[in-house]
Formats: C-alpha cells, sequence, structure tokens
C-alpha cells in the first residue's frame, strides 16, 4: 500500500490555479524529489500533504485514510503520519532545543518527561546534536537549527517526511550538514517528498524525480534516466538552464 | 471662614485617590478578563464573530470615554438595573479598556510568524496547544510593555468618571475646591498625585520594554 496516494488534485488560489489535476503515490521508503520553476506548484503539493493548504478537488490518503480537512480528529492522526521541514526552520525560539523536539511528543502522543526527553536527546545525537539539547535555537547556525527541526519531525515518527527546500536559507557551507542528514534517512528507509534546488543531490538520493511545470507533473521517473534522456523540451530547458 | 491647612486637603485627596486606585485596578481586572475571552473569540476565526468584535472595538475606540460613561449611567436605569457611579464607572471602563487590551493583544499574536503556526499545525497540535504552548507565550512577551502603558491611561481615565458623580480624586479636588476657594493649590496636587501614580508604571514599562529587546 503506497504511503502517500494522491489522485486528480487541484488547487486554486482565487482566479489561479496552481495545481491541475495531480496523480501520484508514494511507496514505503520511497524518496521522491520535486523540482521545477518557482510558481509551477511544487511547494504547494506539498504543502497539501499535511493539509497546510486545503486542496479544491480531487483526493489525497495517508496510509489509505483520506485526508479530510474539516474532521480535526482525522487531521491530527494524519498529521502525526506526515512530518515536515521547512524552509525557515520555524523553530519555536520560546524553548530550548530539547523542549522544541519534546513538545508535540508530550501534547499529542502524551509521552512523559522523562522518556520524551531521552528520545529527544537520542534525536539530537542523531543528527549530531547531542549536546546541544539545553541551547537556545538562537544560539544555533542556521544548519544546526534546521537539523533541529529535524529531530523535531522524527520525535513525532512519521510515516513520511516532506522537505520544503530545506537548504534555501542557509549559506553555502552549512547545506552539506543538513543534506547528510536526510541522506542518512534515506539510508535508513525513511520515506521522503522533497522540494530541493539541490540537483545533485536530488539526483544521488532520490529513487525517483517529479519535474513539475505549470501546475501539472509533466515528466517523472529515475533521476539519472530524467537527467540524461528529457523528454520534453520544458525539462531540458529546465536542466540546461541548470548549467549555465 | 473655617481654615483648611495644606494637610487638610492633600488628607482628603488621598482618601478619594482610594477609589481612584480601586476603579483603575477593576477596569483593568474586568477589561483583560473581558479583552482575553474576544481575544480567543476572534482566534478562532469565525467570520461573524470577528466582524462583532471588530465592530465592538471600533464603537470604544471612535467614541469618547465621557459619552461611554454617560450612557453606561443613564442606560443602566434604562434597563431597569440599579445605578450607582461606581457601578456604571466600573463597567464603562471595563468595556473601554477591553476593547483596546483585544486589539492590542491581537496585533501581538498577529506579529508571531506564521511559520510558528504552521510548523505547530505539522506537528499535529490542536487550536489550543498551538496557542497555550507556541503562540501565547511568544505573544505574551511582545505585549507586556504596550499593555503596562495602556494601564496608564486607563488611569487617567477614571477621572472623567467624576462627571457622573463618582467620588474619585477629581471629583474630590472640584469638591474641596468649592469649600477651600484655593483651585491652583487643590488641582497642583491632584495633578501630582496622578504622576505618583502612572510615573511608576511608565517607568516601570520603559523598563520592561528595554528588558525584552536585550533578552532573547
Amino acid at each position: 500500500m503506497p504511503v502517500v496516494e494522491i489522485k486528480g488534485l487541484r488547487k486554486r488560489f482565487g482566479q489561479n490555479e496552481v495545481l491541475k489535476g495531480i496523480d501520484l503515490s508514494v511507496e514505503p521508503g520511497e524518496v521522491i524529489a520535486i523540482i521545477g520553476k518557482s510558481g509551477s506548484g511544487k511547494s504547494t503539493l506539498l504543502r497539501c500533504v499535511n493539509g497546510l493548504e486545503q486542496f479544491d478537488e480531487g483526493t489525497l490518503a495517508v496510509d489509505g485514510k483520506p485526508l479530510l480537512h474539516d474532521d480535526r480528529a482525522a487531521m491530527r492522526a494524519l498529521r502525526q503520519r506526515v512530518g515536515m521541514i521547512f524552509q525557515s526552520f520555524n523553530l519555536f525560539p520560546h524553548l530550548t532545543v530539547g523542549r522544541n523536539v519534546m513538545l508535540a511528543p508530550e501534547l499529542v502522543k502524551k509521552i512523559g518527561q522523562p522518556a520524551g526527553a531521552q528520545r529527544a536527546s537520542m534525536l539530537l545525537t542523531r543528527v549530531g546534536l547531542g549536546e546541544k539539547f539545553d541551547a537556545w535555537p538562537d544560539q544555533l547556525s542556521g544548519g544546526q537549527q534546521q537539523r533541529v527541526a529535524i529531530a523535531r519531525a522524527l520525535a513525532m515518527e512519521p510515516a513520511v517526511l516532506l522537505c520544503d527546500e530545506i537548504t534555501s536559507a542557509l549559506d553555502p557551507e552549512l547545506v552539506g550538514e543538513v543534506l547528510r542528514v536526510v541522506e542518512s534517512l534515506a539510508a535508513e528507509g525513511m520515506t521522503l517528498m522533497m522540494v530541493t534546488h539541490e540537483m545533485n543531490f536530488a539526483r544521488k538520493v532520490s529513487d525517483r524525480l517529479v519535474f513539475m511545470h505549470a501546475g501539472r507533473i509533466h515528466e517523472i521517473g529515475p533521476p539519472d534516466e530524467l537527467f540524461a534522456h528529457p523528454k520534453t523540451p520544458e525539462l531540458a530547458q529546465f536542466i540546461s538552464a541548470l548549467n549555465h | 471662614m473655617v481654615d483648611f491647612t495644606l494637610w487638610d486637603i492633600l488628607r482628603n485627596l488621598l482618601l478619594a485617590a482610594r477609589w481612584t486606585i480601586t476603579l483603575s485596578i477593576v477596569a483593568f481586572v474586568g477589561g483583560g478578563l473581558v479583552g482575553l475571552a474576544l481575544l480567543f473569540a476572534r482566534l478562532r476565526g469565525h467570520a461573524v464573530g470577528d466582524r462583532l468584535i471588530a465592530a465592538y472595538v471600533q464603537v470604544f475606540q471612535g467614541t469618547p470615554l465621557l459619552m461611554q460613561l454617560f450612557l453606561a449611567y443613564f442606560g443602566l436605569a434604562l434597563l431597569g438595573m440599579p445605578t450607582t457611579p461606581w457601578i456604571a464607572a466600573a463597567l464603562a471602563l471595563t468595556l473601554y479598556t477591553s476593547a483596546y487590551l483585544t486589539e492590542i493583544w491581537r496585533g501581538c499574536v498577529a506579529s508571531i510568524p506564521k511559520g510558528q503556526w504552521e510548523a505547530a499545525d505539522s506537528l499535529a497540535m490542536s487550536f489550543s496547544e498551538k496557542l497555550r504552548h507556541v503562540v501565547l507565550p511568544q505573544a505574551l512577551k511582545i505585549s507586556v510593555p504596550p499593555t503596562v502603558g495602556f494601564l496608564v491611561q486607563v488611569v487617567k481615565g477614571t477621572a472623567l468618571a467624576s462627571v457622573i458623580g463618582f467620588i474619585e480624586l477629581t471629583k474630590a479636588a472640584t469638591m474641596i475646591t468649592n469649600a477651600t476657594f484655593r483651585p491652583f493649590t487643590v488641582y497642583g496636587m491632584v495633578a501630582l498625585l496622578y504622576f505618583c501614580l502612572c510615573f511608576p508604571i511608565s517607568w516601570w514599562s520603559h523598563r520592561l520594554e528595554r528588558k525584552l529587546h536585550a533578552g532573547r
């Protein structure tokens, strides 16, 4: 059974239709990289998967359970299965790093203090920040903050992780440390859907590459194939623009 | 003719100042509670409720406090409720304060970046969990200086309750002036007393502001 199954998804902002019928299913353990020009709808698609954007038509299911915007309990259950990492980190600035990771499991999953703290500490170690448990977010570099955000998302034990341009706000020298964490997650079998501008990374890590253009999935397939033999002029142009 | 010493005047003003302080506290606590309830109702984001509360805020911000006091005083009587200057003044100032505070606090909540709400959403937190653990702690910090600053406005605003016959500092001053015929001395003392009430609050507000800017 696919982890995420999207059928005929359409999304409008007023008169402007940004998603014009998306079909995509993501199998467990699969790594999907979504590329395309800005405005092609890739971030919007990602944000539909955990309900940050409401779609107008079509269906979207996670673990076979349909996403229902108006059903609060269903949304809460679904969002526990879908983690998200943002371009701007969005750590909670008033909480320490450890508390950032522990907060949601404590509230939503009712995990008690000692167990929660232990798990948070383990996850922070996993992203290479074990010693930063008591630090404040604003004492960390961008790359470290983003790694905390990854630990925070993992603490909810999601079935799929959405990454929305997670290295775009980072200084170039900090991109590598974040990508290495994502790569290790992929290697451990985490299902990932990521919107990215890091083409080399997408090519290296992803199982399937999705090229979006004008609100549709224009091409989809193994990354090496798409890069080597683009079938459409739009993808060919997109790839050639990258090399300049 | 009776002679009044300065101490006589000051003593009576100080006694009346108790009521200025009491009315300020009642208005602030009552207004704070009502303002908070309105803030929560507004954050729920129902279009009709939102518009009603916006209208409520506009009414109290767009009419003089003096009129609100008159309307409370005479309006209560029309509704057949017992009207005393004390009840009318407390009611009008509570509503007035609630309208301003809810608007100040709404602005503070609105200044919390959208990403904070989205991060909490993506972690499956409920509406009340998001408010309680993510948004309000951050908004609270920003709201302290403007809230304390507004407290000064409320303290000075209580002076208007004198027009409906509530005997606080200003009303007492008028009465004492009528007996002593020394308006400059009496009102000078009254101004000084208001200053003694308001200055520490303003000073505290500025200090908080500096502290919050320096801290995280």
